[in-house]
């Protein structure tokens, strides 16, 4: 079996599942944030601290976040292993986008964190 | 020039005509699902800084909400919820083709074009919101 150490899963049908996996979870992350938005508008900002402070909506955030790492990971890597041929050139991107994906992860904490 | 090669040149049919050549919905509803995502990851960074600054307080909840008047910050959001707009759509179309269906060349393009007029729809309602 082939395996490539810039990849997330253990195998590709690990990606295979954790990218769609991910994928729900964004879905359900977006319907909701958009629908939330559009049913509370004009959104104040009562409204919008009431319910990022609840631990429901932090944890859900967090889960968010989480699966936008492991999609963005296993994403970026598909995009790139297809379209850079030059391997210090694709791994340094690699670096540079799985990094971003941590850091918002990191941002993401520590805003619910102090609601 | 070795035979083998010689065989090749000579018996492959040769269609540079780049005019003619068309990528089929199904291809460009690929690429788009591919141009959508990356862009999304760039995005995610500008909604997270949004989310701090909407929640950090409620004079920089105030001061977000004041941005939203700028022309350009409303073409980038359009642009964003575009983006994800479509990158949702054509995402579950994936799903619903990892269960075997819309597999076969006609369901497949007709499914992508559906999926088009559906992220345009979608586009242009947000578009209507955000102004």
């Amino acid at each position: 079996m082939v395996t490539n150490a810039a990849s997330l899963g253990r195998s590709g049908v690990h990606d295979f599942i954790l990218i769609r996996a991910s994928a729900v979870i964004l879905t359900c992350y977006t319907i909701f944030m958009v629908g939330f938005i559009a049913c509370s508008a004009p959104l104040t900002y009562e409204i919008w601290h009431g319910l990022f402070s609840t631990l429901p909506m932090k944890v859900f955030t967090l889960l968010a976040l989480v699966a936008v790492l492991i999609h963005s990971w296993i994403g970026i890597w598909q995009v790139l292993t297809d379209y850079v041929k030059n391997v210090s050139v694709r791994g340094l991107l690699q670096f540079v986008f799985v990094v971003a994906a941590f850091c918002y992860l990191a941002a993401g904490i520590i805003i619910v964190w102090g609601v | 020039m070795e035979l083998s090669e010689q065989n090749v040149k000579k018996q492959r049919p040769v269609h540079i005509d780049l005019q003619t050549i068309r990528f089929p919905a199904t291809a460009i509803a690929s690429i788009l699902h591919r141009v959508s995502g990356v862009i999304m990851l760039f995005a995610v960074g500008i909604l997270i800084w949004m989310l701090n600054e909407s929640l950090a307080s409620p004079e920089s909840f105030a001061g977000l909400q004041s941005l939203f008047d700028n022309l350009l910050v409303k073409f980038v959001i359009w642009g964003i919820l575009t983006a994800l707009g479509y990158h949702l759509i054509v995402g579950l179309r994936h799903l619903i083709m990892d269960t075997g269906r819309w597999e076969e060349l006609a369901s497949g393009l007709a499914s992508a074009k559906i999926a088009f007029v559906l992220s345009a729809a979608f586009s242009i309602i947000v578009g209507i919101w955000v102004w």
